[in-house]
């Protein structure tokens, strides 16, 4: 079978993005023998790990086919937490070659590491990353994923190198430079954070710079929800074909799943992950095709084994084949996380409800906050959406009309009231990386 | 004629008015008018100029949400009564007025209202036909 995305510019054959078209009885076959070696790898060097299984009367050998992976216990983030720094590793410092840490928000961060091993895996989940999104040998590709503690950075920049195109370590941050560089250079790529890539298609507008009339072509995003509302608006307003990425440090960082030209999905390096949804509630498995929290066990990762990893994202595995022709299975878009939910007046919110809403009003830009409060011992909430060029009428009754829309739009979805105001534009706070949507007050 | 008039979202807190104002005074542009429509939440700035694109293009970069709509000058004599009955005759004829706001301007005994109509070009072949005075731009600036 043939495939164009296995070919590069020059027409000659690019075999990076070869696993993902395995047959899937042999890709089956890779993760059974892969499952076994890491659950044997885990509970040989991690002492948590093992006295989990003990206490369960398992061992390694209680693994006999994939299915029988629901019989392990969970890794949830706080056993990060519990073992900082090192208490998860499974390596010796001796074969340890990377370390990376979690920003963390809450408490002491999430350290993770890799062994030359573990570095080449990440390397070549990336490569296939970039090369599911069109990209391919001659293309420049401005990193704008923060270089440091942070994964993106550094992951999207040894995957671009894998794949053999040029990548520019920008790293996050100095929008006036990275606007320089995309024109001078005749960047084609670009990997940011949504969120920043939208500050910076403003403010590139500001100076006077059209996107579209630069090379730029494709545009890599993760690291926060985006919706495809957002694509379709960096479509018209930046000329570019967006892509989303996903991935998390605890298991490897960017790179475990990653769109292809179908947009349908993000197809799961398989023979290196292994997905699974469960039930948030009761921890269950769920079928293929149901909605549920992603669990994720690293079939090969050395110096970090992470087994049955609990990464708190709400998704659906998508068995169909997809339409490029990749066996590896796809999961849909997440666009929420259980932790980022919030509950009000009992209802469950998603800041991407939110997001939903303000799009199905014409012309209104993503940039908003959500902000909880209490009044008087009853929750409030209120959505702060800044002007735009698009809606702004010098007429109040307009204005009035827009802010009834956009609150009616919301009210409709959540099925609660919220307050909504109109303010000013850049007034709400553009994060250089992750765009923080929630502000609760509530215990203010 | 019509005359461009440039309206400024401001949000309704302590300064906001003077922000774009002090910056149109750093850029030495002069306004001709000025007036403000204010909500609970939001104002509206209104300002009616000679270096309007100037202007526009100053607010803009410094990254106020500016709009451009079309505005109609208008003389009525400057006497009790003179803006009734220009009032009478435009609701006579049907013109729906948006919002309207006085020129800071008398000539002759006369004074200067600019009107927001709903539909600018209609309201000035109206005024015409029923003998109203339409201040021309180079007249006002």
């Amino acid at each position: 079978m043939q495939h164009e995305l296995w070919n590069d510019a020059a027409g000659g054959f690019n075999p990076v993005s070869a696993p993902d078209y395995l047959p899937e009885a042999q890709l089956r076959e890779i993760q059974l023998r892969r499952l076994k070696a890491v659950v044997k790898r885990a509970y040989d060097n991690v002492p948590l790990f093992r006295s989990r299984l003990e206490e369960r009367d398992l061992t390694p050998d209680s693994i006999a086919t994939l299915a029988d992976v629901a019989k392990l216990p969970f890794t949830l983030k706080s056993d990060l937490r519990d073992t900082y720094p090192f208490g998860l590793f499974a390596s010796p410092m001796h074969d340890v070659v990377r370390l990376h840490a979690s920003s963390g928000t809450t408490g002491k961060p999430i350290v993770v590491a890799y062994t030359r091993e573990d570095l080449d895996v990440w390397s070549e989940v990336m490569a296939r990353t970039f090369a599911a999104a069109g990209l391919h040998r001659g293309d420049i590709v401005q990193n704008a994923f923060g270089y440091g503690l942070f994964t993106g950075g550094l992951g999207a920049h040894y995957g671009v190198e894998a794949l053999g195109a040029a990548v520019v370590p920008i790293s996050g941050g100095n929008t006036d430079r990275q606007i320089m560089v995309l024109r001078d250079f005749g960047v084609t790529a670009i990997c940011a954070t949504p969120s920043y890539f939208m500050h910076l298609a403003e403010k590139a507008m500001d100076m006077g710079v059209d996107l579209k009339d630069l090379p730029l072509r494709i545009g890599v995003f993760g690291a926060e929800p985006w919706s495809d509302a957002l694509r379709a608006r960096m479509l018209a307003d930046t000329g570019i074909q967006a892509f989303d990425i996903y991935g998390l440090s605890e298991i490897i960082g960017p790179g475990v799943a990653g769109e292809c030209q179908q947009h349908e999905g993000l197809h799961v390096f398989e023979d290196h992950f292994l997905p699974e949804i469960i039930d948030p509630v009761t921890g269950e498995p769920l079928p293929d095709g149901e909605e549920g929290e992603l669990v994720l066990t690293t079939l090969s990762k050395k110096a970090m084994p992470m087994i049955r990893y609990r990464t708190r994202d709400i998704t659906t595995i998508l068995p169909e084949r997809c339409g490029c022709g990749r066996t590896v299975r796809r999961i849909r878009r997440i666009s929420r996380r259980s932790d980022d939910m919030f509950i009000i007046r009992g209802v469950n919110v998603f800041p991407s409800q939110v997001e939903a809403a303000l799009f199905s009003v014409e012309g209104t830009l993503p940039h908003y906050q959500i902000i909880l409060s209490r009044d008087h011992g009853l929750d409030q909430m209120s959505v702060e959406v800044e002007v735009t060029p698009d809606v702004f009428s010098d007429k109040v009754r307009a204005m009035e009309v827009v802010r009834a829309r956009l609150a009616h739009a919301i009210e409709h979805i959540l099925g609660i009231r919220v307050g909504l105001r109109l303010v000013g534009p850049h007034t709400i706070p553009r994060s250089e990386g992750k765009a923080k949507r929630v502000v609760d007050r509530r215990n203010d | 004629m019509k005359l461009p008039q440039l309206s400024v979202f401001l949000e309704n807190r302590p300064g906001s008015l003077a922000e774009p104002l002090r910056l149109l005074a750093d850029a030495r542009i002069n306004l001709v008018s000025i007036s403000l429509a204010d909500t609970e939440q939001f104002g509206i700035l209104r300002l009616v100029l000679k270096d309007w694109q100037a202007a526009k293009n100053v607010l803009e970069r410094d990254g106020w949400v500016v709009n451009v709509s079309d505005v109609v000058a208008v003389d009525v004599p400057d006497e009790p009564g003179g803006l009734v009955g220009m009032l009478d005759l435009l609701a006579a004829e049907g013109v729906n007025i948006e919002y309207m706001y006085a020129f800071c301007l008398r000539r002759n005994g006369r004074a200067v209202l600019i009107f927001r109509f709903e539909d600018p070009d209609a309201a000035i072949a109206t005024l015409a036909r029923v003998k109203l005075a339409v201040v021309a731009d180079n007249e006002l600036f």
